[in-house]
Formats: C-alpha cells, sequence, structure tokens
C-alpha cells in the first residue's frame, strides 16, 4: 500500500557480515563512545543548594492570597474543592463576628483550609475556579516529609504571611 | 622455619589483605562514579569529600540491616554461600608475586606470599571453588529465581573454564612454567631479543580469550547472568539481606580485582616496566617502583571492567553459551596448533 505520510522506510535485514560477527570493532566504537562521556557536561543539578529555572506559569505549592490591606481574600464558597479533581481540598466554613473585619475581607472565611498534597496533582483548576482570586499555586517545590499527616497543610502554611506595615 | 621468616609473611598477608579489602570497598564506589560519569551524571557525592566516605556508609548500612533466613531455606548452607564466596574470592590473591624481591640489610624480602611452583594451577582451582558460593547460596534459599541464577553461574563458570584453560596452555607453551613468579621474571623490561618481551604481545588472541573468559569467570556484564536483575530478580542473592549480601557483593569486586592482578602478571608483565633495568636506579627503588606500576594495570583493568559494564548490554544465555562453546574453545584450540606451529619453526630457525 501507498504510503499517506511519506515517511515510511523500508527495513532490511542483512546477514552480517564476518565483521559484525566478531563484535570487536562494535564494542570497541562502543568504548570510544562511553569513554567520550565521561568527559562531557554532566547534567546533574544539585537539587537542595541548586533549582532548576522554572517557567513563569509553573505550578508549585499553593498559597491563599490576601487583598491589598491585608485581609484573606477566601471566601469558604467551596468552588476550589468543587473543581479539584484529586478531592485534595476541605474547608470549614465559619461567619465573621464584629471586630474580625481587619482580618478577613467576607463575611464567610474559611475558619480551616486543608490541602492533601499526597492526593493534589497540581493542576491548577482550583486557582482558575476561585471567584475572589483567593487561592494561587505559586509556591515552591513540595519537599519530602516523613509522615503521611505531615503532608496534609493547613492555613498555618498556606496562608500569606500578614502585610508588614 | 625461623621466626622473622614468620613474621615476614603474615605481615605480608596481612598486608595484602587490607589492600583486598580497601580496594574492594573503593571498587564500589568507582563502579558508582564511573557509572555516573558515563551517563552525564556525578555519582554518589554527598558522603564526605566529592563521595569518599560513600564506602564506608554503604558497609554501615550493610552491617545494621536486618538478616533475614527465608523459613524455608536451609539455614546452615545459606550461610555457608556467602562466606564461602568471600573465602575464595580472597585467597587467590596469595600466589600473586607483588614486585621484586626487597633487600633490606641481608634479608630478602619476597613481596609474594606463596611462590609455589603451580602458581596458575591454584589460580584455576580457586576461581572454580569461586562458584560453589555462589551455588550454595542460590539453591539454599529455595527461591526458584535463586535457583536459576545458581545453575546459571554453575553452567557458565564450567564452559568458560575450558576455554580459559585452553587459552592458558598456549601461554604454558611459551613460558614453560606454571609459576606465577617465573612468568613474571621471564618478561623482564619491555622489550627484548627483538620483540616486546610481554605476553600478550606474542599470545593477543590467547589474551583476549582470557580476558573475555575472566568477564565471564567473574560474573561481570556482559555475562551477569546469574544475577541478572531484570530476569531474575537479582539472581542466586535474592534472598539475602544484610551482611551476608555485602558479602556477595564485595567478593564479586575481590574477585575483579583478583582477576586483574592476574591479567596483568600473565599477560601485561606483571610488576615489569619499561625501562626499568636501563634507569640507574637501585634495585630496592625499582622494586618499589614496580609494585606501583603493576597496581596502576591492576587498576587499568578494573577501570576496563566497569568501561565495560556500562558500554555492553547483557548477553542472552543462548548467545552467551554459543560464544562460548561455538567461539571462544575453537579459537583457543587453535591458538594452541598457532603457538605450537610458531614455537616449532622459532626453534629450527
Ligand atoms: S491543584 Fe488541582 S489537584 Fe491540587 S488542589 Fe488544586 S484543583 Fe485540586
Ligand atoms: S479559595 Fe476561592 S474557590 Fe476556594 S473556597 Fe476560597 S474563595 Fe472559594
Amino acid at each position: 500500500m501507498e504510503s499517506l505520510s511519506n515517511r515510511k522506510k523500508v527495513l532490511e535485514q542483512k546477514p552480517m557480515t564476518f565483521g559484525e560477527k566478531i563484535y570487536l570493532p562494535s564494542i570497541a566504537k562502543g568504548l570510544a563512545i562511553t569513554f567520550k562521556h565521561i568527559f562531557k557536561k554532566r547534567e546533574t543539578i544539585f537539587y537542595p543548594e541548586q533549582e532548576r529555572p522554572v517557567s513563569e506559569n509553573w505550578r508549585g505549592l499553593h498559597s491563599l492570597k490576601r487583598d491589598e490591606q491585608g485581609r484573606e481574600r477566601c471566601t469558604a464558597c467551596g468552588l476550589c474543592a468543587l473543581a479539584c479533581p484529586a478531592e485534595a481540598i476541605t474547608m470549614t466554613a465559619a461567619e465573621r463576628k464584629k471586630g474580625e473585619e481587619g482580618l478577613y475581607r467576607e463575611e464567610k472565611y474559611a475558619a480551616v483550609y486543608e490541602i492533601n498534597m499526597l492526593r493534589c496533582i497540581f493542576c491548577g483548576l482550583c486557582e482558575e475556579a476561585c471567584p475572589k482570586e483567593a487561592i494561587y499555586l505559586d509556591g515552591p517545590f513540595l519537599e519530602a516529609d516523613y509522615l503521611r499527616k505531615d503532608f496534609i497543610f493547613g492555613k498555618d502554611k498556606l496562608v500569606e504571611e500578614p502585610l508588614k506595615s | 622455619m625461623e621466626l622473622a621468616f614468620v613474621i615476614e609473611k603474615v605481615v605480608l598477608v596481612t598486608v595484602i589483605f587490607l589492600i583486598t579489602l580497601g580496594i574492594a570497598a573503593y571498587s564500589t564506589l568507582a563502579e558508582r562514579k564511573i557509572a555516573g560519569f558515563i551517563q552525564g551524571r556525578v555519582g554518589p557525592h554527598r558522603a564526605g569529600p566529592s563521595g569518599m566516605f560513600q564506602p564506608l556508609a554503604d558497609g554501615g548500612k550493610m552491617f545494621f540491616k536486618e538478616e533475614i533466613i527465608p523459613a524455608e531455606s536451609n539455614p546452615w548452607l545459606f550461610i555457608a554461600g556467602p562466606c564461602l564466596a568471600l573465602l575464595t574470592a580472597s585467597i587467590g590473591s596469595a600466589v600473586i608475586p607483588w614486585g621484586q624481591d626487597l633487600v633490606i640489610g641481608d634479608r630478602v624480602i619476597q613481596l609474594q606470599v606463596a611462590d609455589i611452583n603451580v602458581g596458575i594451577l591454584y589460580i584455576f582451582g580457586i576461581v572454580s571453588l569461586g562458584v560453589y558460593g555462589i551455588m550454595i547460596g542460590g539453591w539454599a534459599s529455595n527461591n526458584k529465581y535463586s535457583l536459576m541464577g545458581a545453575i546459571r553461574a554453575a553452567s557458565q563458570n564450567i564452559s568458560y573454564e575450558i576455554a580459559m584453560g585452553l587459552s592458558l596452555i598456549a601461554l604454558l607453551m611459551v613460558t614453560q612454567t606454571l609459576s606465577l613468579r617465573g612468568i613474571a621474571e621471564q618478561q623482564a623490561g619491555f622489550w627484548q631479543n627483538g620483540w616486546f618481551s610481554w605476553n600478550v604481545f606474542c599470545q593477543p588472541l590467547g589474551f583476549l580469550i582470557f580476558l573475555v573468559c575472566s568477564f565471564a569467570e567473574c560474573n561481570r556484564t556482559p555475562f551477569d547472568l546469574p544475577e541478572s536483575e531484570n530476569e531474575l530478580v537479582a539472581g542466586y542473592h535474592t534472598e539475602y539481606s544484610g551482611f551476608k549480601l555485602g558479602a556477595f557483593l564485595f567478593s564479586e569486586y575481590i574477585n575483579m580485582f583478583v582477576a586483574s592482578a592476574v591479567m596483568s602478571t600473565l599477560y601485561f608483565g606483571g610488576y615489569n616496566f619499561p625501562f626499568m633495568n636501563h634507569l640507574g636506579l637501585s634495585d630496592n627503588v625499582v622494586t618499589i617502583l614496580g609494585v606501583v606500576f603493576l597496581f596502576a594495570k591492576i587498576f587499568f583493568f578494573i577501570f576496563f571492567f566497569m568501561w565495560i559494564r556500562w558500554t555492553i548490554p547483557r548477553f542472552r544465555y543462548d548467545q552467551l553459551m554459543n560464544l562460548g562453546w561455538k567461539v571462544l574453545i575453537p579459537l583457543s584450540i587453535a591458538n594452541i596448533v598457532l603457538t605450537g606451529i610458531w614455537i616449532t619453526v622459532k626453534d629450527l630457525m
């Protein structure tokens, strides 16, 4: 049949010549190649000391944002949890009390907000779902840890540092 | 037997044993470094300056790992396997001449543990014993993968020993002696009577066969079928853990060291180096330089073992057997015939 893509290649299987059969020339060739590689540049990145440069839209760990006045933006609407394909996000909502206007922007806020980093696939759908621009995946790499429970990040790890004034 | 002689030998044995262990330990590091370099990585580099203490860390790890003896195995044989492997690996170096005689005062110290006149046969015996450790260990594990690894080790070693022995016969026809010291002495200097004095130059084919066979005898890639990770789950040492596993791995590196030493002695002039008798140095200095040169040759061969390992993929089992029986054995027989003709012609002239 005619090839549509024009990329078809017919392979021939010729019997090996004597030079190929005694292997030694090809072994010598292989040895020369590997020997050259000994002096090539190493690709290793010494991770904890050095970090690989990442692209601009790279998705790292989540952070819960604050607005210009330092108030938490999240209103515990749960849209991120709903959007999450990995079921990684859980939260408990609470009502803002009098006197807490400086802490939370909306009347309802997330008293508990947890992301299970072992479930998260860093797809960024939570970021897209959020109507309040409260969550962004702009953090660093997820670091290794010993216990599973330590991979459930609460608000202490997620919320941005308060504004310095 | 005088006391000084005993002390001399004990010191020599201890030193050689420690050097062997040290080289084997650092071979594990070298192997990983070379693997890294060839693959564009840096290899282990966290333990100490550029990974210098990695072997110690590995050894410590091996010691503190849990020792598991499978319930259905034969515990005595299970323990005997790695012990035998380690033992046979480390006694091989006894007949290797490490250098010429050292003269201190009026004492002549031979840098060789035992100058027996059948040195080659001794090495050969040790090499064939070496497979028992693997066989016993693999069989005693009571695991089908281990058993297959053990069977492969046994058949591979037996097949390649024949070719190895035949290639040696050709060498012995040239050297006319079985003593390793005698063979080393014959290769003095680098150039003698209009031809290179090292045996590799009058036995190139024999050396090639010997080299291939020593890869097979040491179970190194491309002939590491007894422990092929991806088909036999590490083969004969699947069930081993902790220090017993360490003993198996360690014996492989010691074997490599001894094989390199034997190859350097038999074919590459041992402790001899070019112009050794024309530099006008005192005998002791020449002896010490000779030891250094011998170790340089040994290190080159160890590097060569590793270089090959990270270049060539493993043979298939039938290819291994074909190569052993249908190529190497006929070739080595042809080599014997050619050597015989050559010697006769040379004598007639
Ligand atoms: S990045 Fe994706 S997986 Fe992770 S929490 Fe957000 S929506 Fe869920
Ligand atoms: S982070 Fe955004 S989407 Fe998620 S609960 Fe808060 S406001 Fe809603």
